[in-house]
């Protein structure tokens, strides 16, 4: 290369190049979207598409909002480093998200709030934006408020520890799609349950404050467990059609490594009950906490501006 | 003890190294002022990169869909993790990054201008992609050659993504231009805000900027302000027409006989008060990071005291 060609960092702008911009060209066309061609794929024969497609958003909600939240902290970290990690899992989980959202829709298309005519917004946007608060399928834990980065790592290490050893039984789900997205979801989450689990053990065992400030943030969240490991009539269902997992039959997995986890740091494991719903309706039911309203309010409000905006 | 000849003979050495273009490396000596002077340039262009996370990161929780959140989020990902190859090449020189940012904090080191100014609307985020990375690449690009060692091949990676990010910038505005009325009104209005601030970043003119002559003999700048600004203003035209938007300056005009765009001057009051803290936002961007750094004061306490206890433990062992 010469020194000329080096100091032009725009040469190739304007040419068509489809190298860039994650496979779109420069003109961003929806019904390219890789995310979008992914999600298409037939559902299993005899399989409910209401159930299933409630499922796939549950799912997907979970990481939509945890990301939303663990996103907060971008700018904000304690150092560079970690930084840089939670970014990472948020985009993990974002990922997640979006190919969960948009197989609920292919699967269900009457599953995303209707807008204007010829409006571009694609199916995983019409939910993710346009849901009303009771219409998100999350459990509680994901969207509070984000509190200090022992209450991040302790709902990290919680969240993810539940959802790996879901993911790794979702890889042999009947549908094509879920399995394809847990057995690679599964390695993202091994990581982010590494990297949560060695904070939480650093904080344990750091100083009085730290240590201090994990307890505090485990024993704010454990309420919010029992919410993850209790069977939903969505998850009954699923897992009767062979597309989902009981997340009962979960605890076998999970209980150990929290175990393990907690005994490192030698922190005991929490008698704390479960946080209860109204009237019995939790997250899974669209009943939430008073933050969630807050956060839609907030990651909805570009979007809802332009509802046949082309982004 | 190194005597006067000893330094006068390796003066010479390190002129003939800057003269031949090659790299001045850690381990070399090097003249006092030298390697002042490339602390200050690194550590300035870290806490740009820092400082740089915010407009754009403030927009994350707002992005209108999901392919453009996890472009905004993995982009300000970068700008971090560009602060940290930056602060590793100036922590080569014997400074460390606890002291660097003590410096930024307390205003002894600055960072670019240009995260002076507010990010207003999501069209923000695509002209900061599209002319504030592309002025930075414009100043970063002659870098890569730039005599420190470290710092140069640093620049090299940073230059790819920055590159990266100011096409993806141009892309989300492309895909806005193609939308309704009111994303095309958005456009503009942000391109009108950005036009000038972007000129600015090349500097003050040659005939105004105290540490061009010192820093272009030693090779640490290869271009001046004003050939920088001109070489930006001409690649950024084309590109503005086939975007659809126009550049808020009447002067603006193809100049044939000097081959090069005739443009207006940026308000260089504003430029130095902006410089000397008086722009939007510097209280805030610097308050911000404060506000972050002690935050995360017991998490980095905690981190320390836990190293030094599995030090301890192992040695026992």
């Amino acid at each position: 290369m010469t020194h000329d060609e080096a100091d032009n960092p725009y040469a190739g702008l304007l040419v068509d190049d489809a190298h860039w911009a994650f496979g779109a060209g420069q003109e961003f066309r929806p019904d390219e979207d890789p995310v979008a061609t992914a999600v298409v794929a037939p559902v299993p024969e005899g399989v409910d598409r209401t159930a299933a497609a409630a499922y796939c958003l549950m799912l997907g909600d979970d990481a939509l909002v945890l990301a939303q939240r663990l996103s907060e902290w971008c700018g904000r970290a304690p150092d560079l480093e970690e930084d840089i990690a939670l970014s990472n899992i948020a985009l993990d989980l974002l990922g997640q998200a979006r190919l969960l959202l948009a197989r609920a829709a292919a699967i269900d298309p009457t599953l995303p709030p209707p807008l204007p005519d010829g409006s571009p917004v694609p199916p995983e946007d019409r939910l993710a934006f346009f849901r009303e608060e009771s219409g998100f399928r999350n459990v509680r834990m994901v969207e509070l408020p984000v509190g200090d980065f022992a209450e991040t790592i302790t709902r990290i290490l919680l969240f993810s520890t539940w959802r790996l050893a879901l993911f790794e039984r979702l890889a042999a789900s009947r549908d094509s799609v879920l399995a394809a997205l847990a057995a690679k979801g599964a390695r993202e989450l091994a990581y982010h349950r590494e990297f949560a689990a060695r904070w939480f053990v650093t904080l344990a065992g750091g100083t009085q404050e730290s240590r201090r400030r994990l307890l505090a943030a485990l024993g704010g969240l454990w309420p919010l467990w029992h919410e993850l490991v209790e069977t939903h009539p969505i998850e009954v269902e699923a897992a009767a059609q062979g597309i989902g997992v009981d997340p009962g039959s979960l605890v076998v997995d999970v209980e150990p490594v929290l175990e393990q986890v907690f005994a490192t740091a030698q922190v005991e494991w929490p008698s704390i009950g479960a946080l209860a719903g109204v009237r019995g309706r939790k997250g899974r039911d669209g009943c939430h906490t008073e933050a969630l309203s807050r956060m839609l309010a907030e990651m909805q409000v570009v979007a809802r501006a332009h509802p046949r905006g082309l982004w | 003890m190194t005597t006067t000849v000893d330094e006068q003979e390796l003066a010479a050495r390190f002129d003939e190294t800057v003269a031949r273009r090659d790299r001045i490396e850690p381990r070399d000596w090097m003249p006092e002022a030298y390697r002042s002077t490339v602390i200050r340039q690194v550590a300035q262009h870290a806490h740009s990169e820092v400082i740089g996370m915010q407009p754009e990161g403030a927009w994350v929780g707002r992005a209108p869909s999901l392919r453009r959140k996890a472009i905004l989020l993995a982009k300000v990902q970068d700008e971090a993790g560009h602060g940290l190859y930056l602060y590793s090449a100036a922590e080569t020189l014997g400074i460390s990054r606890q002291e660097m940012t003590q410096r930024l904090l307390t205003g002894r080191q600055k960072y670019s201008s240009i995260f002076n100014y507010p990010a207003l609307s999501y069209a923000d985020v695509g002209t900061i992609g599209w002319l504030v990375d592309g002025a930075a690449i414009c100043n970063q690009v002659p870098l890569c050659r730039t005599s420190y060692g470290p710092y140069g091949r640093a620049m090299i990676r940073i230059c790819k993504e920055e590159s990266f990010h100011q096409r993806q910038g141009y892309e989300l505005l492309l895909t806005m231009m193609r939308g309704t009325d009111e994303q095309r009104a958005m456009v503009q209005e942000s391109v009108n805000r950005f036009w000038w601030p972007a000129l600015m970043m090349f500097g003050p003119p040659d005939a105004d900027s105290s540490n061009t002559a010192q820093s272009m003999a030693w090779g640490i700048k290869t271009h001046t302000n004003d050939e920088l600004r001109q070489k930006f203003v001409d690649m950024s035209v084309p590109q503005a027409e086939a975007l659809g938007v126009t550049f808020p300056d009447p002067e603006l005009g193809w100049n044939e006989e000097r081959g090069h765009y005739d443009f207006g001057q940026p308000d260089w009051e504003e430029f130095w008060a902006v410089v000397k803290g008086n722009g939007p936002c510097n209280t805030q961007r610097i308050a911000h990071r404060q506000r972050a750094w002690d935050d995360g004061a017991w998490v980095r306490e905690a981190s320390s005291a836990w190293a030094v206890r599995q030090q301890k433990e192992a040695c026992h062992e």
